[in-house]
Formats: C-alpha cells, sequence, structure tokens
C-alpha cells in the first residue's frame, strides 16, 4: 500500500510541476518575433575549377546553397539535377544566379571529381571543396548537419537535404525541401528572383 | 469443344502473368519493374530499384546482389527525416514477408551499385545478379532510366508530378 502511496504522489508531484510549466505566466517569453533567422555567411573554399571562390563574389545576385557529396546515389543527383530544369526554366532572368554545391565529403570530393561529376549538370552550378575543417565551419554557419555512416565496404554520408536560397545581399531568404513538389520549388525560386 | 472452352480459361487465367512483360518468377517470387537511374558522370555509384512479390506461404530474403558494372553493390535503405537524407546498409538482408510486395524505389530502398568500374549508358540495360535466402539466385537486367525521369512504371512514388 506503501508503495501505491508513493506512486500516487509522485504522480501528483508530476502533474504540478507540468501546470508550473504550462501556466500561461510562463509562455510571453516564446512569442513569435518577426526576424529572419541567422543562416548562411559568408562562403570560402576551392572550386571545382581548382581556384579559390568566394561568396562575396556573388552579391547582388541572389545564389542557392546545397550541401551534398558526389557518392550520393539519390538526393543530391536529383537535387542537382531540379536546379539546373530550374535555372534553364527560369532563363534569361536566372542568368546570373549561382548554385553552389558544398561536398560534406572533402575527403573523396577533390576539385576533379567535382568538375566531372558537375559536367552531366547546369554550367552555373559551382562545386567546391575545402579541408574538413572549412566544410565543418561552413556547414555551422547554415545549421547543416553531416556525419559518415560506415557500410560493409566503406563508408556513405547523412546530410542536410535543404537548399538555401540567399538574397542579393547574401542573406537567408528561404529553403527548398527536398519532399516539395516541383512547382512549388519553381514558385520560391522565381520569388527569390524577383524579390530576394 | 469442351477442351477448347478448358484452355481458353486456362490461357486467360495464365493471360496476366504472360502480359506483363519483364516480370521474372523465381520460386514463389516475382520480380517486376527493375530500372537503374543514370548516374551523373563520373558518378561512382548508382542506384537501382525493382519489385519482388511474394507469392508463397512463407518469407524469403534477399540476402546478396551482384553486377559487373561494380565490385561492390548493396541493399540500401533511404529516408529524409528532419531535413536530412538518411542512408543506412540493410546488412541482414531485405525481408519479403508471404504474400506481399516489397518495392525499392526512390525515397525508400535501393540497390546501391558502389565503384561503378565501367560508364552507364542510356539504352544498354545493366545484368544484375539476385539471391534470395530461399528461392535461390536469378539474374535480371535493368533497364536505364534518364536522370530526372519518373519510374517506368505508373507507381505511386510521385503523386504530385515530382521527378524521383
Amino acid at each position: 500500500m506503501k508503495v501505491f502511496r508513493a506512486v500516487r504522489i509522485a504522480a501528483y508531484a508530476g502533474i504540478a510541476i507540468l501546470a508550473i510549466a504550462l501556466w500561461p505566466g510562463t509562455k510571453e517569453e516564446s512569442k513569435p518575433v518577426a526576424v529572419r533567422p541567422a543562416i548562411g555567411g559568408p562562403i570560402s573554399l576551392t572550386a571545382h575549377t581548382g581556384l579559390p571562390f568566394s561568396s562575396e563574389t556573388l552579391k547582388g545576385q541572389p545564389y542557392v546553397v546545397f550541401f551534398g557529396f558526389t557518392q550520393c546515389p539519390e538526393v543530391c543527383p536529383t537535387t542537382l539535377y531540379e536546379l539546373s530544369r530550374d535555372l534553364k526554366a527560369l532563363d534569361p532572368q536566372s542568368k546570373d544566379m549561382r548554385v553552389l554545391f558544398v561536398t560534406v565529403d572533402p575527403e573523396r570530393d577533390t576539385p576533379d571529381s567535382l568538375a566531372n561529376y558537375l559536367s552531366s549538370f547546369d554550367a552555373r552550378i559551382i562545386g567546391l571543396t575545402g579541408t574538413l575543417d572549412q566544410i565543418a565551419a561552413t556547414a555551422e554557419k547554415f545549421s547543416v548537419f553531416f556525419e559518415k555512416v560506415p557500410t560493409s565496404d566503406g563508408y556513405t554520408m547523412n546530410h542536410t537535404a535543404l537548399s538555401f536560397l540567399m538574397d542579393r545581399d547574401g542573406k537567408f531568404f528561404g529553403t527548398l525541401d527536398y519532399e516539395e513538389g516541383d512547382k512549388v520549388k519553381l514558385e520560391k525560386l522565381t520569388r527569390l528572383l524577383r524579390e530576394g | 469443344m469442351r477442351l477448347f472452352c478448358l484452355l481458353a480459361a486456362f490461357a486467360l487465367a495464365l493471360g496476366p502473368t504472360v502480359a506483363a512483360a519483364g516480370e521474372i518468377r523465381v520460386g514463389s517470387l516475382v520480380i517486376s519493374q527493375p530500372w537503374l537511374r543514370m548516374p551523373p558522370s563520373g558518378a561512382s555509384t548508382a542506384s537501382g530499384y525493382l519489385t519482388i512479390t511474394n507469392l508463397g506461404t512463407v518469407a524469403d530474403r534477399l540476402v546478396a546482389v551482384g553486377s559487373d558494372i561494380a565490385p561492390v553493390a548493396q541493399i540500401h535503405g533511404m529516408a529524409v527525416e528532419n531535413g536530412v537524407a538518411k542512408m543506412w546498409q540493410l546488412s541482414e538482408g531485405l525481408e519479403i514477408p508471404a504474400g506481399t510486395t516489397v518495392t525499392l524505389e526512390p525515397r525508400s530502398l535501393h540497390i546501391m551499385f558502389m565503384h561503378l568500374n565501367r560508364p552507364i549508358e542510356l539504352g544498354a540495360p545493366v545484368a544484375v545478379g539476385l539471391k534470395f535466402e530461399n528461392a535461390g539466385k536469378v539474374e535480371i537486367e535493368m533497364p536505364v532510366v534518364p536522370m530526372g525521369a519518373p519510374a517506368p512504371t505508373s507507381g505511386s512514388a510521385n503523386p504530385d508530378g515530382a521527378s524521383p
């Protein structure tokens, strides 16, 4: 019986704590604030041409940033394919828009392998690689997650599959979600070109 | 006449199996709609898809895959969770429960061909060997589908018309 009482007291205590936590008074701190999240920042890495690249050179033009790797079987080729198609669909407004494809697998993705891979896609896509530290620092700016996943024959990568839309000042404008339909993505890119 | 009717009925019953081109029977399994997506230039991986139906009363398991396009072929799961694309190897193989159909398709399961040792070409189907625990081995051909083209089926992969 004592045990039951102890359980009951614990349950009451739990309810009391929950009630305090949910009390309207404490909710006021979480009012929505109309500020764009501080996602993104300058990117300085090595391009697939082997030359240094800085996103500062893109000022005045909106751009898209996507993190992936060339040994990615589905998400990366599909995303790059869709972005290539959309860039063409939005010609000529998208003439100067760039897509930055930042590898999360710099050990295997050299400038040369990126260049070969990107020859299958629109020339406005720039492949970027660097040291693991440089990649990690870049990913952190975008809150991008990546990790190695061991397989019986090496490894593959888990990684954030969002494309980040950056406005002409290099500020965060929005994202494209891998799971969104083609139409939604094209509309978002159209808006980026018009308003971003 | 009676015999003819019987034969006609028999042919009719067989009809669907015969008509569905590309279907392959092995043991109590039916393998259909195999395809491989054309990888980008210089890519060292490619992914292949297919549908397996187990008409039997006992579960089977796809335990190994092989092909001459790559020294390594693995069965992988894939999902996008909270914006993160995740992939994992099904090292125990893929179970095909009795009386069910398992579809390997974009956004879920695929056969991952790693370290491609020759370029894949459109119009040149890829021979792929499958090994099942009970049904044994079977060889199939995967037609190569252009990047961005939908799966060569009218399946449920893309209700919104998005390219897989």
